[in-house]
Protein backbone atom coordinates (compact mmCIF):
# COMPACT_ATOMS: atom_id res chain seq x y z
CA UNK A 1 0.00 0.00 0.00
CA UNK A 2 1.00 3.39 -0.74
CA UNK A 3 -0.32 6.91 1.32
CA UNK A 4 -0.58 9.71 -0.98
CA UNK A 5 -1.46 13.19 0.90
CA UNK A 6 -1.69 15.81 -2.42
CA UNK A 7 -2.19 19.58 -1.38
CA UNK A 8 -4.37 20.23 -4.33
CA UNK A 9 -8.14 18.12 -5.71
CA UNK A 10 -6.57 18.00 -9.08
CA UNK A 11 -3.53 15.84 -7.96
CA UNK A 12 -5.81 13.95 -5.93
CA UNK A 13 -7.47 13.11 -8.95
CA UNK A 14 -4.30 11.83 -10.77
CA UNK A 15 -3.14 9.50 -8.32
CA UNK A 16 -6.43 8.20 -8.21
CA UNK A 17 -6.74 8.00 -12.12
CA UNK A 18 -3.13 6.69 -12.39
CA UNK A 19 -3.39 3.98 -10.24
CA UNK A 20 -3.89 0.67 -11.88
CA UNK A 21 -4.76 -1.54 -8.78
CA UNK A 22 -7.46 -0.68 -6.26
CA UNK A 23 -7.44 3.15 -4.22
CA UNK A 24 -9.30 4.32 -1.21
CA UNK A 25 -9.82 7.44 -0.01
CA UNK A 26 -9.16 8.59 3.27
CA UNK A 27 -10.86 11.41 4.73
CA UNK A 28 -11.54 10.92 8.45
CA UNK A 29 -10.35 7.33 8.18
CA UNK A 30 -12.52 6.06 11.05
CA UNK A 31 -14.76 3.56 8.22
CA UNK A 32 -11.13 3.65 6.50
CA UNK A 33 -9.04 2.53 8.56
CA UNK A 34 -11.67 0.12 10.37
CA UNK A 35 -11.97 -1.77 7.09
CA UNK A 36 -8.09 -1.88 6.76
CA UNK A 37 -7.69 -3.73 10.06
CA UNK A 38 -10.04 -5.99 9.51
CA UNK A 39 -8.97 -6.87 6.05
CA UNK A 40 -12.12 -5.87 4.16
CA UNK A 41 -10.22 -3.52 2.16
CA UNK A 42 -6.49 -4.37 0.65
CA UNK A 43 -6.11 -1.12 -1.53
CA UNK A 44 -3.00 -0.89 -3.18
CA UNK A 45 -3.03 3.40 -2.86
CA UNK A 46 -4.69 5.47 -0.13
CA UNK A 47 -5.12 9.22 -0.85
CA UNK A 48 -5.65 11.15 2.12
CA UNK A 49 -7.60 14.62 1.05
CA UNK A 50 -7.22 16.39 4.39
CA UNK A 51 -4.12 18.60 3.16
CA UNK A 52 -7.02 19.97 0.37
CA UNK A 53 -8.15 23.55 1.34
CA UNK A 54 -11.36 23.16 -0.39
CA UNK A 55 -12.21 19.86 1.71
CA UNK A 56 -11.68 21.23 5.37
CA UNK A 57 -13.09 24.69 4.89
CA UNK A 58 -16.61 25.99 5.21
CA UNK A 59 -17.88 28.62 3.50
CA UNK A 60 -21.03 30.69 2.88
CA UNK A 61 -21.86 30.48 -0.66
CA UNK A 62 -25.63 31.90 -2.14
CA UNK A 63 -26.97 32.09 1.56
CA UNK A 64 -25.77 28.52 2.11
CA UNK A 65 -22.94 26.50 3.37
CA UNK A 66 -19.70 24.43 1.58
CA UNK A 67 -18.89 22.18 3.50
CA UNK A 68 -15.34 20.32 2.76
CA UNK A 69 -15.91 17.02 2.52
CA UNK A 70 -13.12 16.03 5.15
CA UNK A 71 -14.97 18.49 7.66
CA UNK A 72 -14.91 16.43 11.07
CA UNK A 73 -17.88 16.12 13.25
CA UNK A 74 -16.08 18.39 15.81
CA UNK A 75 -15.44 21.47 13.22
CA UNK A 76 -18.81 21.60 12.06
CA UNK A 77 -20.40 21.48 15.23
CA UNK A 78 -18.68 24.54 16.44
CA UNK A 79 -19.85 26.30 13.52
CA UNK A 80 -22.61 28.60 15.02
CA UNK A 81 -23.79 29.68 11.13
CA UNK A 82 -24.63 25.99 10.49
CA UNK A 83 -26.43 25.59 13.83
CA UNK A 84 -27.79 27.95 13.21
CA UNK A 85 -28.94 27.40 9.44
CA UNK A 86 -29.19 23.75 9.30
CA UNK A 87 -29.59 22.34 13.00
CA UNK A 88 -30.97 19.39 11.66
CA UNK A 89 -28.10 18.39 10.47
CA UNK A 90 -25.46 19.51 12.66
CA UNK A 91 -27.59 17.34 15.20
CA UNK A 92 -27.32 14.12 12.92
CA UNK A 93 -23.35 14.55 12.45
CA UNK A 94 -23.17 15.27 16.28
CA UNK A 95 -25.00 11.68 16.55
CA UNK A 96 -21.99 9.43 14.74
CA UNK A 97 -19.53 8.22 17.08
CA UNK A 98 -17.90 9.50 20.68
CA UNK A 99 -15.86 12.70 21.37
CA UNK A 100 -12.63 10.59 19.38
CA UNK A 101 -14.64 9.63 16.56
CA UNK A 102 -16.19 13.26 16.32
CA UNK A 103 -12.39 14.43 16.07
CA UNK A 104 -11.85 12.72 12.86
CA UNK A 105 -14.80 11.23 11.31
CA UNK A 106 -16.63 13.34 8.16
CA UNK A 107 -19.04 14.11 6.22
CA UNK A 108 -17.84 13.61 3.10
CA UNK A 109 -16.76 10.04 4.61
CA UNK A 110 -19.83 9.10 5.82
CA UNK A 111 -21.83 10.10 2.73
CA UNK A 112 -19.19 8.07 0.81
CA UNK A 113 -19.48 4.91 3.21
CA UNK A 114 -22.73 4.27 2.15
CA UNK A 115 -23.97 2.89 5.00
CA UNK A 116 -27.99 2.68 4.92
CA UNK A 117 -27.71 3.54 8.57
CA UNK A 118 -24.82 6.54 8.04
CA UNK A 119 -26.93 9.07 10.72
CA UNK A 120 -25.54 12.37 8.71
CA UNK A 121 -27.20 11.29 5.31
CA UNK A 122 -30.90 11.06 6.17
CA UNK A 123 -30.64 14.88 7.69
CA UNK A 124 -27.94 15.80 4.27
CA UNK A 125 -30.98 14.61 2.17
CA UNK A 126 -33.81 16.00 3.43
CA UNK A 127 -31.47 19.14 3.44
CA UNK A 128 -31.59 18.91 0.33
CA UNK A 129 -27.52 18.61 -0.08
CA UNK A 130 -26.10 18.50 -2.69
CA UNK A 131 -22.59 16.68 -3.70
CA UNK A 132 -19.33 18.45 -5.58
CA UNK A 133 -18.16 15.75 -6.91
CA UNK A 134 -14.44 15.67 -8.94
CA UNK A 135 -12.90 14.01 -11.63
CA UNK A 136 -10.59 13.36 -14.72
CA UNK A 137 -13.86 15.50 -16.58
CA UNK A 138 -13.94 18.20 -14.34
CA UNK A 139 -16.57 19.25 -11.88
CA UNK A 140 -20.68 17.75 -11.61
CA UNK A 141 -23.27 18.17 -8.84
CA UNK A 142 -24.90 15.37 -7.89
CA UNK A 143 -28.14 15.29 -5.01
CA UNK A 144 -26.88 13.76 -2.04
CA UNK A 145 -29.23 10.81 -2.17
CA UNK A 146 -28.16 9.64 -5.96
CA UNK A 147 -24.34 9.10 -4.26
CA UNK A 148 -25.21 5.94 -2.68
CA UNK A 149 -25.65 3.14 -4.88
CA UNK A 150 -26.39 0.57 -2.21
CA UNK A 151 -24.23 -1.05 1.31
CA UNK A 152 -20.40 0.14 0.94
CA UNK A 153 -21.41 1.58 -2.71
CA UNK A 154 -20.94 4.77 -4.43
CA UNK A 155 -22.29 5.68 -8.22
CA UNK A 156 -18.49 7.60 -8.04
CA UNK A 157 -16.25 6.46 -10.96
CA UNK A 158 -12.83 5.29 -10.22
CA UNK A 159 -11.43 8.61 -10.47
CA UNK A 160 -13.94 10.75 -8.80
CA UNK A 161 -13.91 12.10 -5.44
CA UNK A 162 -16.41 14.37 -3.11
CA UNK A 163 -14.77 17.33 -2.38
CA UNK A 164 -17.39 19.15 -0.92
CA UNK A 165 -20.94 19.44 0.46
CA UNK A 166 -23.23 22.42 -0.41
CA UNK A 167 -26.43 22.45 2.03
CA UNK A 168 -28.73 25.38 0.44
CA UNK A 169 -29.90 28.30 1.51
CA UNK A 170 -33.65 28.38 3.15
CA UNK A 171 -36.71 30.50 3.36
CA UNK A 172 -37.33 31.85 6.29
CA UNK A 173 -40.07 29.62 8.43
CA UNK A 174 -37.92 26.45 7.90
CA UNK A 175 -36.87 23.49 9.98
CA UNK A 176 -35.78 20.27 10.02
CA UNK A 177 -34.31 17.45 12.47
CA UNK A 178 -32.86 14.24 12.73
CA UNK A 179 -34.24 11.27 15.13
CA UNK A 180 -32.72 7.55 15.13
CA UNK A 181 -33.78 4.80 17.45
CA UNK A 182 -31.04 3.15 18.74
CA UNK A 183 -31.42 0.66 22.12
CA UNK A 184 -28.76 2.53 23.66
CA UNK A 185 -28.16 6.31 24.75
CA UNK A 186 -25.20 7.14 22.33
CA UNK A 187 -22.35 4.99 20.94
CA UNK A 188 -24.84 3.23 18.25
CA UNK A 189 -25.83 2.04 14.78
CA UNK A 190 -29.27 3.59 13.79
CA UNK A 191 -31.56 0.67 13.89
CA UNK A 192 -33.76 3.45 12.27
CA UNK A 193 -33.14 6.89 10.94
CA UNK A 194 -35.47 9.97 9.62
CA UNK A 195 -34.78 13.85 9.34
CA UNK A 196 -37.34 15.70 7.83
CA UNK A 197 -37.20 19.60 6.88
CA UNK A 198 -39.67 21.87 5.84
CA UNK A 199 -41.11 25.21 5.49
CA UNK A 200 -44.47 27.01 6.62
CA UNK A 201 -45.81 29.96 4.58
CA UNK A 202 -46.86 32.87 6.22
CA UNK A 203 -50.18 31.32 6.62
CA UNK A 204 -48.69 28.56 8.83
CA UNK A 205 -49.27 25.94 5.78
CA UNK A 206 -46.60 23.72 4.83
CA UNK A 207 -45.16 24.62 1.15
CA UNK A 208 -41.85 22.80 0.96
CA UNK A 209 -41.28 19.43 2.65
CA UNK A 210 -38.32 16.74 2.51
CA UNK A 211 -38.56 13.28 4.72
CA UNK A 212 -35.71 10.88 3.98
CA UNK A 213 -35.17 7.80 6.17
CA UNK A 214 -32.02 5.50 7.15
CA UNK A 215 -31.65 1.85 7.50
CA UNK A 216 -34.80 0.87 6.27
CA UNK A 217 -33.74 -0.21 2.97
CA UNK A 218 -30.19 -0.86 0.99
CA UNK A 219 -29.66 3.03 1.08
CA UNK A 220 -30.88 6.07 2.40
CA UNK A 221 -34.54 6.91 1.10
CA UNK A 222 -36.05 10.37 -0.25
CA UNK A 223 -39.53 9.54 0.69
CA UNK A 224 -41.38 12.06 -1.73
CA UNK A 225 -44.88 10.91 -0.45
CA UNK A 226 -44.47 11.58 3.25
CA UNK A 227 -43.52 14.67 2.30
CA UNK A 228 -46.53 15.25 0.24
CA UNK A 229 -48.66 14.23 3.28
CA UNK A 230 -47.34 17.81 4.71
CA UNK A 231 -47.04 19.94 1.58
CA UNK A 232 -50.44 22.37 1.15
CA UNK A 233 -51.63 21.45 5.06
CA UNK A 234 -51.26 22.93 8.44
CA UNK A 235 -49.12 19.69 9.55
CA UNK A 236 -51.70 19.26 12.04
CA UNK A 237 -52.58 15.62 13.55
CA UNK A 238 -53.98 14.20 10.40
CA UNK A 239 -51.44 15.37 7.99
CA UNK A 240 -48.68 13.63 10.73
CA UNK A 241 -50.52 10.83 10.92
CA UNK A 242 -50.71 10.52 7.08
CA UNK A 243 -46.44 11.07 7.21
CA UNK A 244 -46.24 8.08 9.40
CA UNK A 245 -47.84 6.07 7.47
CA UNK A 246 -46.24 7.04 4.53
CA UNK A 247 -42.67 6.87 5.74
CA UNK A 248 -43.65 3.15 7.01
CA UNK A 249 -45.20 2.21 3.98
CA UNK A 250 -41.70 3.14 1.83
CA UNK A 251 -39.85 0.77 4.21
CA UNK A 252 -38.17 -2.40 2.74
CA UNK A 253 -35.65 -3.15 5.93
CA UNK A 254 -33.83 -6.13 6.31
CA UNK A 255 -34.38 -8.35 9.72
CA UNK A 256 -31.03 -7.81 11.68
CA UNK A 257 -29.47 -8.65 14.81
CA UNK A 258 -30.52 -4.22 15.59
CA UNK A 259 -34.01 -4.92 14.54
CA UNK A 260 -36.57 -6.77 12.49
CA UNK A 261 -38.51 -5.67 9.14
CA UNK A 262 -41.62 -5.29 11.53
CA UNK A 263 -40.59 -2.93 14.12
CA UNK A 264 -38.10 -0.70 11.44
CA UNK A 265 -41.44 -0.08 9.39
CA UNK A 266 -43.29 0.92 12.13
CA UNK A 267 -40.48 2.84 13.87
CA UNK A 268 -39.68 4.45 10.76
CA UNK A 269 -43.07 5.61 10.65
CA UNK A 270 -42.88 7.31 14.68
CA UNK A 271 -39.66 8.99 14.13
CA UNK A 272 -40.55 10.53 11.01
CA UNK A 273 -43.52 11.95 12.90
CA UNK A 274 -41.56 13.39 15.88
CA UNK A 275 -38.63 14.26 13.65
CA UNK A 276 -41.53 16.45 11.79
CA UNK A 277 -42.94 18.37 15.09
CA UNK A 278 -39.39 19.24 16.17
CA UNK A 279 -39.04 20.49 12.95
CA UNK A 280 -42.17 22.49 13.42
CA UNK A 281 -40.91 23.93 16.49
CA UNK A 282 -38.01 24.71 14.77
CA UNK A 283 -39.90 26.37 11.88
CA UNK A 284 -41.32 28.44 14.72
CA UNK A 285 -44.52 26.64 15.62
CA UNK A 286 -45.02 26.46 19.17
CA UNK B 1 8.38 -1.19 0.64
CA UNK B 2 9.43 1.89 1.16
CA UNK B 3 9.26 3.35 4.62
CA UNK B 4 7.81 7.01 4.86
CA UNK B 5 9.31 9.30 7.04
CA UNK B 6 7.44 11.72 9.63
CA UNK B 7 8.43 14.73 11.56
CA UNK B 8 5.59 15.87 13.90
CA UNK B 9 5.89 17.70 17.20
CA UNK B 10 5.26 14.97 19.70
CA UNK B 11 4.80 15.93 23.49
CA UNK B 12 6.27 19.34 22.68
CA UNK B 13 9.39 17.98 21.30
CA UNK B 14 9.96 17.57 17.44
CA UNK B 15 10.12 14.29 16.53
CA UNK B 16 10.83 12.17 13.18
CA UNK B 17 10.22 8.64 12.54
CA UNK B 18 9.64 6.23 9.93
CA UNK B 19 6.58 3.99 9.59
CA UNK B 20 5.00 2.17 6.61
CA UNK B 21 2.02 3.02 5.17
CA UNK B 22 -0.20 0.76 6.57
CA UNK B 23 1.07 1.44 10.14
CA UNK B 24 -1.22 3.27 12.91
CA UNK B 25 -0.27 6.05 14.49
CA UNK B 26 -0.65 4.17 17.52
CA UNK B 27 1.71 1.48 16.20
CA UNK B 28 3.98 3.77 15.18
CA UNK B 29 4.13 5.35 18.95
CA UNK B 30 4.45 2.25 20.41
CA UNK B 31 6.91 -0.02 18.60
CA UNK B 32 8.82 3.08 16.92
CA UNK B 33 8.94 5.17 19.55
CA UNK B 34 9.08 3.70 22.67
CA UNK B 35 5.76 5.31 23.39
CA UNK B 36 3.89 2.59 25.24
CA UNK B 37 1.46 4.43 27.45
CA UNK B 38 -1.86 4.11 24.45
CA UNK B 39 -2.75 1.07 24.70
CA UNK B 40 -4.32 -1.17 21.61
CA UNK B 41 -7.67 -2.61 23.29
CA UNK B 42 -9.91 -3.00 20.25
CA UNK B 43 -7.90 -1.64 17.25
CA UNK B 44 -11.30 -0.21 15.86
CA UNK B 45 -11.96 2.66 17.48
CA UNK B 46 -14.45 1.84 19.89
CA UNK B 47 -12.72 1.55 23.37
CA UNK B 48 -10.55 4.39 23.37
CA UNK B 49 -7.72 3.39 25.13
CA UNK B 50 -5.03 4.54 22.08
CA UNK B 51 -6.15 8.04 23.00
CA UNK B 52 -4.19 11.08 21.92
CA UNK B 53 -4.85 14.66 21.40
CA UNK B 54 -3.81 14.93 17.26
CA UNK B 55 -3.68 18.99 16.37
CA UNK B 56 -6.38 20.07 19.30
CA UNK B 57 -8.44 17.18 18.83
CA UNK B 58 -8.79 13.81 20.64
CA UNK B 59 -8.92 10.98 18.68
CA UNK B 60 -8.15 7.18 18.68
CA UNK B 61 -4.77 6.55 17.51
CA UNK B 62 -5.87 3.29 15.93
CA UNK B 63 -7.62 4.95 13.23
CA UNK B 64 -4.74 7.32 12.35
CA UNK B 65 -1.89 6.69 9.81
CA UNK B 66 1.31 7.18 11.12
CA UNK B 67 2.05 9.14 8.09
CA UNK B 68 -0.79 11.08 8.39
CA UNK B 69 0.92 12.55 11.72
CA UNK B 70 3.34 14.59 9.22
CA UNK B 71 3.68 18.90 10.81
CA UNK B 72 0.74 17.86 13.23
CA UNK B 73 1.05 18.31 16.64
CA UNK B 74 0.61 15.09 19.33
CA UNK B 75 0.36 14.94 22.21
CA UNK B 76 0.26 11.76 24.55
CA UNK B 77 0.17 10.06 28.34
CA UNK B 78 3.69 10.36 28.04
CA UNK B 79 3.73 14.50 28.07
CA UNK B 80 1.13 14.63 30.98
CA UNK B 81 2.83 15.19 34.30
CA UNK B 82 4.77 18.23 34.64
CA UNK B 83 8.22 16.02 35.53
CA UNK B 84 7.88 14.19 38.84
CA UNK B 85 4.91 16.10 39.41
CA UNK B 86 1.47 14.12 38.45
CA UNK B 87 -1.51 15.99 36.47
CA UNK B 88 -3.98 16.57 38.53
CA UNK B 89 -6.24 14.63 37.22
CA UNK B 90 -3.52 11.44 37.21
CA UNK B 91 -3.48 11.89 41.08
CA UNK B 92 -6.97 11.91 41.69
CA UNK B 93 -7.40 8.60 39.38
CA UNK B 94 -4.85 7.38 42.68
CA UNK B 95 -6.58 8.85 45.63
CA UNK B 96 -10.29 7.61 44.14
CA UNK B 97 -8.87 4.21 43.10
CA UNK B 98 -10.30 4.68 39.68
CA UNK B 99 -8.27 1.94 38.08
CA UNK B 100 -7.62 -1.92 38.51
CA UNK B 101 -6.25 -3.27 35.43
CA UNK B 102 -5.17 -0.09 34.15
CA UNK B 103 -4.96 -0.55 30.48
CA UNK B 104 -7.82 1.93 29.77
CA UNK B 105 -6.10 4.69 32.27
CA UNK B 106 -3.68 6.47 30.12
CA UNK B 107 -7.07 6.67 27.54
CA UNK B 108 -9.15 7.94 30.15
CA UNK B 109 -6.73 10.37 31.31
CA UNK B 110 -6.30 11.88 28.20
CA UNK B 111 -9.68 12.29 27.00
CA UNK B 112 -10.60 13.45 30.42
CA UNK B 113 -7.81 16.13 29.87
CA UNK B 114 -9.74 16.83 26.63
CA UNK B 115 -13.14 17.15 28.20
CA UNK B 116 -11.75 19.51 31.12
CA UNK B 117 -9.41 21.89 28.52
CA UNK B 118 -12.98 22.30 26.93
CA UNK B 119 -15.26 22.26 30.08
CA UNK B 120 -13.35 23.01 33.14
CA UNK B 121 -17.11 22.58 34.90
CA UNK B 122 -18.51 19.81 33.27
CA UNK B 123 -21.59 18.09 35.02
CA UNK B 124 -21.86 14.31 36.13
CA UNK B 125 -23.90 13.80 32.65
CA UNK B 126 -21.20 16.00 30.67
CA UNK B 127 -18.41 13.90 31.94
CA UNK B 128 -20.36 10.58 30.93
CA UNK B 129 -20.94 11.68 27.85
CA UNK B 130 -17.76 13.21 27.26
CA UNK B 131 -15.98 9.84 28.45
CA UNK B 132 -18.46 7.60 26.53
CA UNK B 133 -15.80 6.52 24.07
CA UNK B 134 -13.49 4.78 26.84
CA UNK B 135 -14.40 1.44 27.54
CA UNK B 136 -13.41 0.01 31.15
CA UNK B 137 -14.29 -3.24 31.81
CA UNK B 138 -13.13 -3.32 35.48
CA UNK B 139 -14.34 -0.49 37.73
CA UNK B 140 -18.23 0.28 36.53
CA UNK B 141 -17.27 3.95 35.68
CA UNK B 142 -18.14 5.44 38.39
CA UNK B 143 -14.67 6.22 40.38
CA UNK B 144 -13.70 7.48 37.10
CA UNK B 145 -16.24 9.75 36.78
CA UNK B 146 -15.38 10.83 40.84
CA UNK B 147 -11.89 11.36 40.31
CA UNK B 148 -12.72 13.30 37.12
CA UNK B 149 -15.35 15.45 38.78
CA UNK B 150 -12.83 16.15 42.08
CA UNK B 151 -9.86 16.59 39.54
CA UNK B 152 -11.97 19.42 37.63
CA UNK B 153 -13.20 20.81 41.18
CA UNK B 154 -9.19 21.20 42.39
CA UNK B 155 -7.67 22.05 38.94
CA UNK B 156 -11.08 25.00 38.62
CA UNK B 157 -9.38 26.07 42.70
CA UNK B 158 -5.81 26.22 41.53
CA UNK B 159 -4.75 23.87 43.62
Amino acid sequence: MRYEAPDSIEAAVSLLAGEAGKARILAGGTDLLVQLRLGHVEPDLVVDIKRIAATQSITEEAGGYRIGAAVSGAVLGEHDGVRALWPGVVEAVELIGSTQIQGRASIGGNLCNASPAADSVPALVAAGAVATIVGPDGRRDLPVEDVAGGPGKTVLAAAELVESILLPARPAGSGDAYLRFIPRTEMDIAVVGAGVNLTLDGAGKCSAARVALGAVAERVLLVEAAAAALIGTPVDDAALSRLAEAASAACRPIDDKRGTKDFRTRVAGVLAQRAARIALRRAGRG
Amino acid sequence: MTAIAVAATINGEATSFLCEAEETLLDALRDRLGLTGAKEGCGTGDCGACSVVLDGRLVCSCLVLGAEAEGREVETIEGMALGDHLHPLQQKFLDHAALQCGVCTPGFLVAAKALLDQNPSPTEEEVRFGLAGNLCRCTGYDKIVRAVMDAAESMRDGR
